[in-house]
């Protein structure tokens, strides 16, 4: 328990351990210890970056489907509008068609019925020519009773 | 365990002397045979014992930390470097949080006198008798020492010249930052206008001395209380496991109760030490 020298050797011990741990030990540990949490950080920071990154993609892709889901959409609407379209219109010419010919046809029955008419006419004057000379066992003047003739057939 | 002695109180007085190396007035340059010699001795005498492990602790703090710092890497640590990184930022958080100023001392400083005032204390926890039973066995064997000369302590911090090396040395640097960082008139200033002050010239000058006296003792009382506190921890401490060694086959169970209880205080008086050391040198280099 006596005061001695003791107190002088164990500040000089206490010395040399304070400047080696000062020079040798305390520098490089803190250093790699900030080191790593630089590193720490920048990982953390790159992962949050690539996450916003990731996001972004996202965004792009759902972006990128909508539109051209909405353009597939659009085309076909297209489509649809264009064969109702061309359904009416060959509705349409169908129709027009048959309606001519349906003309056609009412003005060549017309025609034949006319022509019909007319050989029935001629014929029946001839006839009728025929059938009065029997009647009067003489020749009758065709030319002279040719008028009366025509009136008759008209009345025919 | 008390074998070799004749009595209780002359183990305990044999265990609590150090192996004391000076300049005797009859006996020249030798070791203390007993207490008596080594108090002859005067000052100038050396206790070999405890520079010995005092100095085989901070060897093998500054080895073990040392290893780690080459080590060190940005990778992720393992074993020796965690521990090593933990203890360092656990220091470096504790001066962080009280030491404001800048200091590429203060920090290390703390660290070295954590770990080294940890190992010296955890010495404490060999059982009392192993290595001073070796030492007596070296000295009577080796040296041809009387058994009874032979005095060996292993624990440097139940020496208060170990405790007092310490804190002595911190004192000189609270010294040191107060000069650095206030002058020397801001120091002299601030042990003698405080904390008593008066606007009136001679009020003033009755209230120097005062002020002087009372500012010393808060200035002295520092290393004092520093030492004084690990001092006797760790002394009553070591007393305790001696009065337990002599207590035959009922130490067993007690030792262990008392090493267990102890682990405790060896880490807190570390500890405490460390953070008033921080906190004496925030306050020196700190205008008030």
């Amino acid at each position: 328990m006596n005061l001695n020298l003791t107190i002088i050797g164990q500040s000089i011990a206490f010395a040399v351990f304070v400047w080696f741990c000062m020079k040798y030990v305390w520098p490089p540990v803190t250093k790699a210890l900030y080191e790593r949490q630089k590193k720490i950080e920048d990982g953390l920071n790159a992962a949050s970056h690539a996450e916003q990154k990731l996001e972004e993609a996202n965004q792009q892709a759902e972006q990128t489907l909508r539109e051209s889901r909405d353009e597939a959409a659009k085309i076909l609407e297209q489509a649809r509008t264009r064969s109702n379209q061309m359904i009416e219109e060959a509705r349409e010419q169908a129709r027009a068609e048959g309606e001519r010919m349906v003309a056609n046809a009412r003005s060549e029955i017309e025609q034949e019925i006319n022509r019909a008419k007319e050989d029935l006419r001629s014929q029946v004057s001839a006839l009728a020519i025929a059938g009065a000379e029997r009647v009067l066992e003489s020749s009758v003047d065709e030319q002279s009773h040719r008028e009366m003739l025509n009136k008759l057939a008209a009345e025919l | 365990m008390a074998g070799s002695n004749p009595t209780s109180s002359g183990y305990i007085q044999h265990h609590l002397q150090n192996l004391t190396f000076g300049y005797h007035p009859d006996n020249g340059l030798s070791f203390a045979h007993n207490a008596q010699q080594a108090a002859d001795m005067g000052f100038w005498a050396i206790h070999v014992d405890t520079m010995l492990w005092s100095i085989i602790c901070g060897v093998v703090f500054l080895f073990v930390f040392r290893k780690a710092a080459k080590a060190a890497s940005t990778g992720v640590p393992s074993g020796l470097q965690n521990m090593v990184e933990m203890l360092v930022e656990f220091v470096d958080s504790s001066v962080k949080e009280t030491f404001h100023g800048k200091s590429k001392l203060i920090a290390p400083l703390s660290l070295t006198i954590f770990c080294w005032i940890f190992l010296m204390n955890l010495l404490d926890l060999v059982p009392v008798d192993w290595i001073p039973e070796l030492a007596k066995r070296i000295g009577t064997d080796f040296f041809g020492a009387d058994p009874h000369h032979v005095f060996f302590r292993i624990v440097p911090t139940t020496d208060i010249n170990a405790t007092f090396g310490m804190s002595l040395s911190v004192f000189a640097l609270i010294i040191y930052y107060s000069i650095r960082m206030k002058g020397l008139s801001g120091f002299i200033g601030e042990l003698t206008l405080h904390p008593f002050s008066s606007s009136n010239k001679l009020a003033q000058l009755i209230l120097i001395p005062v002020n002087l006296l009372l500012e010393l003792v808060t200035l002295l009382a520092k290393p004092v209380s520093l030492a004084l506190r690990l001092f006797g921890n760790l002394y009553a401490g070591e007393l305790i496991f001696i009065l337990i060694a002599l207590l035959g086959l009922w130490q067993l169970p007690l030792h262990f109760a008392w090493a267990t209880f102890h682990i405790l205080i060896i880490v807190l008086q570390a500890f405490i030490f460390m953070m008033l050391t921080i906190v004496y040198l925030s306050q020196a280099s700190e205008e008030h």
